[in-house]
This record gives C-alpha cells, sequence and structure tokens, in this order.
C-alpha cells in the first residue's frame, strides 16, 4: 500500500504544517521535509489572508485608508496606525501637537505591551505552558479597558488621524494608566518566575533556532528578533521618530540568538515599555490634538519611506503620490514578513517540536505578511 | 455457608465498594481537572452545572453516552473497540492488592480493609500496569491512519522506557520491606516507624516522576498534546470509546498515587503512627479513619498531578526519551546499589 511506504520509508516524509493548525499563529502553511523527526527543510506557503490592502490603498483616499491598515498587524494596530499617518505628515509636510504626539506614544507604547503579552501567552501555551496565557491575556485586558475607553474599540482601533488625534483623552485617563504601570512590572517577574528559569522552559528554548547576526542582518530580520541574536538596532534609537528622543529607555540585547535569548528580550522590553509610559504619563502637555491643515488630504506629487519600530520589527510604509486624493501606491514593508524568511534556516536540523517553538519566537502575524 | 459468606459474598462486596468509589473518584477527577485548573489560571471553571459545577461530570458522561457512534470507514472494527477496553480495565484491577486500611471487627468476623493480599502484590501491580500500554498501541493501530499510529508508537516508547526506572526505583523499597507483599510493606513502614519515603527519598523522587511518564501526563504529555504534528493515538476517538480512554488515564493516575502512598507514604497508617494519642483524639486510630488518611495522602498526590500540567511548559520527545535513559534509570540503579549496601550492613546485620 501506499500509506505504508511513504510510512515506513527510511528517505524523506513530506508533511504539512497548516493551514489549519493550532500553533501555526494563523493561517500559514509550512511544507516539512522530514527525515524522522529531523527537519531537512521547511517552506512557507502564505496567501491564505490576502486581502488586498496594498490595492485599497490606491482605491481609498488617505484617510479612508487608515482603518484598513489597523486590519494588517490586528495585535499591534496602534503602531500601524501611528506608522502610516506620521509617513503621510512627512509628506505634507505637516507635524502633529505635542499632545497629540504624547498621546500617540503613550499609546503605542501599550499597545508593544499588549503585543508583547500575547506573543508570551501564544509562544507558552504551544509549549505547554497554558497557565501563562491566561495570565497574560488577565494583565492584556486592563490595556485593551483603556484602549476601548479611549476611541471604543479594543483591537482595531484607528486611534490617530493624518495630523494628530481625533479623540480628546477622557477623564481618569492618566489614573487608569498609572494604576496600571504601576501593577505592571510586579506582573512580568510573576511570568518569569513561571518560565526564566525553569529547567523545561531552558531545554525548549535554549539552542533552538539560533541566527547569527550576520545571518540576521543579510536576511534583513527586525525587531526582537533581529535583537536577540546581538545586534542593537532599534528604530526608536536609531531613527528617532515621534518624541521617542525625549524619554529615558534602554534596548535589550541578546547574545547568542536562541529563541530564550529572543524570550528574554521581549521580556525586558515590557518592562522598557512601562517606563517610558510612566515618565510620559506626567508630562502629557495641554493645547490641540489636531494639526492645523486642510480636511482634504492632498499631498504633492512624489514619493516617500518612512518606518517605525512595530513590535514585531522595522514597520515601513512606502507611498507614491501622484497629487490626488488616494495614493498611486501604498507599499508596506512588513516586519513579519521579512521575518518569515529566517524560518527556514532557523528550523532545519531542528525536531519538528521545535518548528513550533521557532514559529512562535518569530512572533508573526498573517494579517500583516499576506495584507 | 461460612465458606460462602467469607470467600464469596464478602470479597465481592469489597468489589462492588472499591469499584464504585473507584469510578466516583475518577469522575471527580474530571472535575477537579478543570477546577483546579481554573483556579491556578485566575478563572473559575465549571459553575453552572449543580452548585460550584459539582454535577459536571454527571452532564460529562451523558453528553459523551448521547453522542453519534464514529468508527472509521477503514478501521479495524473489533480491536478498534476492544483497545480503550484493554487500557481501562487493568488501571481498575491494579486495586485488587492495595491495601486500603486495617483490619476491621464488624459482626464477630475480621475483615481487612483490602480485597486481596497476593504475596507477590507488587510484582502483580507492575505487570498489570504494562498490559494498559497495549490497549495504546492496540487503539493506534486499529485507527488505521498515518497520524494515530505514530502518536501510539511515540506513547508506547516513552511509557515502556519508564517502566524499566519505575520497576527499578522500587527496589530500593522491596530490599528494605523484605516482601513483594503491600500489607506487608504498608506494616513493616508501622513497625519501622519511619514512612519508607524518609529512607528512600531518591526512590520516592524517581518513582513519582517515572509515574507521571507512565500515565503520559505533563510535562510529558508530547504525545497527546494538542499543538503538535501527530495528535495522539486518540485522534479517531469520540463518544464513549474516547471516554472509556479518558477514564483509563485518570484511572491510571489514580493507581500510580496509590502505589506511591502505598510504598512510600505509610498506606494506610496515621501520621506518628506509633505514637499514642491523648483520649479525646482516639478516634483517629480507628480501623476505619485507615481509609480517610489512605484519602487523603492520594488527594494530595493528585492534587500535585494536576498542579504540575497546569504549571509546567512540555518536554519535548527525544528530551523525554533522554531523561528517562540517561538520566533516571542510571539514578534508580545507583538508588539500589547504596540501598543494597545499607540494607546488607545495618538491617540484616550481614
Amino acid at each position: 500500500m501506499a500509506q505504508a511506504e511513504t510510512l515506513f520509508d527510511a528517505s524523506e516524509l513530506t508533511v504539512s504544517m497548516g493551514p489549519q493548525h493550532p500553533s501555526t499563529h494563523g493561517v500559514l502553511q509550512v511544507k516539512l521535509k522530514l527525515d524522522g523527526e529531523r527537519v531537512l527543510d521547511a517552506e512557507c506557503v502564505i496567501g491564505y489572508l490576502h486581502r488586498g490592502v496594498e490595492k485599497l490603498g490606491e482605491v481609498q483616499t488617505y484617510g479612508q485608508f487608515v482603518p484598513t491598515l489597523d486590519r494588517m498587524d490586528y495585535i499591534a494596530a496602534v503602531s500601524n496606525c501611528l506608522g502610516y499617518c506620521e509617513t503621510i505628515e512627512k509628506l505634507l509636510g505637516v507635524t502633529a501637537p505635542p499632545r497629540a504626539q504624547y498621546i500617540r506614544l503613550i499609546m503605542t507604547e501599550l499597545n508593544r505591551i499588549t503585543s508583547h503579552l500575547l506573543w508570551l501567552g501564544t509562544h507558552a501555551i504551544d509549549l505547554g505552558a497554558i497557565t501563562t496565557f491566561l495570565y497574560c491575556f488577565r494583565e492584556r485586558e486592563e490595556i485593551l479597558k483603556i484602549f476601548e475607553n479611549y476611541c471604543g474599540a479594543r483591537l482595531t482601533t484607528h486611534m490617530f488621524r493624518i495630523g494628530g488625534t481625533q479623540y480628546e483623552l477622557y477623564e481618569g485617563f492618566q489614573d487608569q494608566v498609572r494604576k496600571f504601570i504601576q501593577d505592571f512590572p510586579k506582573k512580568v517577574d510573576e511570568y518569569e518566575t513561571l518560565l526564566t528559569e525553569n529547567r523545561i522552559w531552558l531545554d525548549r528554548t535554549k539552542d533552538v533556532g539560533i541566527i547569527s547576526g550576520k545571518d540576521a542582518i543579510d536576511m534583513g530580520l527586525t525587531g526582537p528578533s533581529l535583537r536577540g541574536s546581538g545586534v542593537q538596532w532599534d528604530l526608536r534609537k536609531a531613527k528617532p521618530y515621534c518624541i521617542y528622543s525625549e524619554f529615558d529607555f534602554d534596548i535589550p540585547v541578546g547574545e547568542v540568538g536562541d529563541t530564550y535569548d529572543r524570550y528574554l528580550v521581549r521580556m525586558e522590553e515590557m518592562r522598557q515599555s512601562a517606563r517610558i509610559v510612566s515618565q510620559a504619563i506626567d508630562k502629557i502637555p495641554d493645547g490641540p490634538i489636531m494639526a492645523k491643515m486642510s480636511k482634504i488630504i492632498k499631498p504633492p506629487v512624489g514619493d516617500i519611506y518612512h518606518s517605525i519600530e512595530s513590535p514585531k520589527g522595522e514597520l515601513g510604509y512606502y507611498i507614491v503620490s501622484d497629487g490626488s486624493t488616494a495614493a498611486y501606491r501604498a507599499r508596506v514593508r512588513p516586519p513579519s514578513y521579512v521575518n518569515l524568511q529566517s524560518l527556514k534556516k532557523m528550523v532545519v536540523g531542528h525536531m519538528v517540536a521545535d518548528v513550533v517553538a521557532v514559529i512562535g519566537t518569530l512572533d508573526i502575524v498573517l494579517g500583516e505578511i499576506d495584507r | 455457608m461460612d465458606f460462602a459468606i467469607d470467600n464469596i459474598i464478602i470479597p465481592l462486596i469489597k468489589i462492588g465498594i472499591v469499584f464504585g468509589v473507584l469510578s466516583g473518584v475518577v469522575a471527580l477527577m474530571t472535575l477537579a481537572e478543570r477546577k483546579v485548573a481554573a483556579f491556578i489560571q485566575v478563572r473559575l471553571g465549571p459553575m453552572r452545572v449543580g452548585p460550584h459545577g459539582i454535577l459536571q461530570p454527571l452532564a460529562d458522561g451523558v453528553k459523551l453516552m448521547l453522542k453519534e457512534d464514529i468508527l472509521p470507514a477503514k478501521a479495524d472494527k473489533w480491536i478498534f473497540t476492544l483497545a480503550p477496553i484493554i487500557a481501562l480495565v487493568p488501571a481498575f484491577i491494579v486495586f485488587a492488592v492495595i491495601p486500603f486500611g486495617p483490619s476491621l471487627e464488624l459482626f464477630g468476623k475480621t475483615i481487612p480493609l483490602r480485597i486481596t493480599d497476593l504475596n507477590i502484590g507488587l510484582l502483580y501491580v507492575l505487570s498489570i500496569s504494562s498490559v494498559g500500554i497495549l490497549g495504546i498501541i492496540l487503539g493506534g493501530w486499529a485507527s488505521n491512519s498515518k497520524y494515530p499510529l505514530m502518536g501510539a508508537l511515540r506513547s508506547a516508547a516513552q511509557m515502556v522506557s519508564y517502566e524499566v526506572a519505575l520497576g527499578f526505583s522500587i527496589m530500593g523499597v522491596l530490599m528494605i520491606a523484605g516482601s513483594l507483599s503491600l500489607v506487608d510493606i504498608v506494616n513493616k513502614q508501622k513497625e519501622f516507624g519511619w514512612w519508607f519515603v524518609f529512607l528512600q527519598p531518591l526512590g520516592f523522587i524517581l518513582f513519582f516522576v517515572c509515574g507521571i511518564a507512565e500515565t503520559n501526563r505533563a510535562p510529558f504529555d508530547l504525545p497527546e498534546a494538542e499543538s503538535e504534528l501527530v495528535a495522539g493515538f486518540h485522534t479517531e476517538y469520540s463518544g464513549f470509546r474516547f471516554s472509556l480512554y479518558f477514564l483509563a488515564e485518570y484511572a491510571n493516575m489514580i493507581a500510580v498515587s496509590a502505589m506511591a502512598v502505598t510504598l512510600f507514604f505509610g498506606g494506610w497508617l496515621r501520621p506518628f503512627a506509633n505514637y499514642p494519642l491523648p483520649g479525646f483524639l482516639a478516634f483517629l486510630d480507628a480501623p476505619l479513619m485507615g481509609l480517610v488518611w489512605f484519602g487523603i495522602k492520594v488527594a494530595i498526590f493528585l492534587y500535585c498531578y494536576l498542579w504540575f500540567r497546569w504549571t509546567w511548559p512540555r518536554y519535548r520527545y527525544d528530551q523525554l526519551m533522554k531523561i528517562g535513559w540517561q538520566w533516571l534509570l542510571p539514578l534508580a540503579l545507583a538508588n539500589l546499589v547504596v540501598t543494597a549496601g545499607i540494607v546488607l550492613l545495618f538491617i540484616r546485620k550481614g
């Protein structure tokens, strides 16, 4: 029987992991060539979530396009919004007023925390530590309540507008955020107690999915995956945008470039984000929240590339304007798409169970990869 | 007539009681798993069916009975149905030799609180639990599908490996007690005044770790974890047949806990059994209290099972096998050698 032959065949077995699979974080298909349990080759098949976002960018006006972009990296929607708004503002030569910038910074950093909490929860649950998932979601819930109070939505928030923000801060915002930031570092300690020194966690993540700094740069890896390999590159410090240069924070960097280092980097990033928010929340200036600009956005003919540090990596926007109300070309550089390239390099030679760990550690969002 | 009562009726009553209580505890474990998991995860668990969800096992049982009976088209019909039974029965019949308490005086008869006392009790337990593995292999085989078969083979390989270390880890107890009979082992612990866990701490740790691996529980539950490529031997099972596998797993957990209590924690003995109690606490020495002490200790072990599952991540399969063969077995052998030396020199006096 053909089935029996493939089962007991001594050479390779081709297995498809996904697109429906509990651990591929969305609709990702990974075609694995296995020799017993060792992975010989891994090929990613994407496109299951393609919705034509970039085409919509050519049809919708600049303002209409902003909420569409929320749906790309739906975990870190605020970052998507920030990146695009800043890009168009650059094209128009407009700067958002200071109050709006502070609001943007606080919300973006809170969103970084929610994104990393989700990453931690799903990564842990893939490796069997189910309880961590629920603890992370408990904290996430607090931030999502803040988002909901601010703009009415929890996930796809559409918080900012080109030129500033639409909504004024609600009463009690500062208290709610302060209370969260006060409790948060203790919660991160809780997760670390469960995982960081745990023998089983160490065995599952140390020396799994190693990528060297040089390979990471060659492949265009960005974000915590790059910093885990020892490369100190964070756009918030290297090419400051928004008002990041006014705040005091560190960029955690790993050493070996394995899953454990990436885990430590992201845990520390959560703490640093909390640090930034605690500095910013006391200093929010008064003033307008929207820059003085025309209601109809018609940027001059030209093109621009602007990128920000989203929780996943470098999120870039390349907008070509032909002078009309809609972009001629709206190209997104999704960090997860570029990061996913390194999956093959990280996974070949490891066991099947490690594929799950590596997909988790890359922190990919299919909405962003497929657009 | 006396013969009939002593050798047929009383044992049948005992079997009925043990079977009933065991089934009840297994059902309760399904609820306990969900409640303990929930409390660890900052939530409440089943709350609707009965006060605080206490009737949830009943609802689950009814549901599983009423589910559509699916038999995969290419599956081997008889073995497919037989496999879960082969997994379940050994888990239950292990309890035939476990002493639940001392002897009870009732209606002029001395009734020992156990079903039977085999003079090779320990050997019986080890060999019966090996039969359970067959149920898993057959389940994977009878499903006639690639992934259940691979999952079943992985499960079986894991269980067989850890059985070796399990067997060696209890030999220390065997040497100190000098008998394979579980009743003798408990009585020896009373004689010595010390539970064997204090004399064989390493043996106990090895036993419990191997026991967790035997029952395919976290952190050794890769063969049945949902996030892996191979979904495990019970992929094709649903409804009543699946519930049999499920019950077999919990019954095995209770069996391992009961063995750990009997071998290392004094079985039905109360703590400090050799020290008399003041008059008002004398009821704690009553024969029926033996059942309570046994129950409390087993409950603690069952809680540990649940605690571990919901706290720790899980091991990768090759790491799992490595631990069994490269760590636990050598440690068990070392424990055996050291214990043998000490027993020879101090207990048996040459």
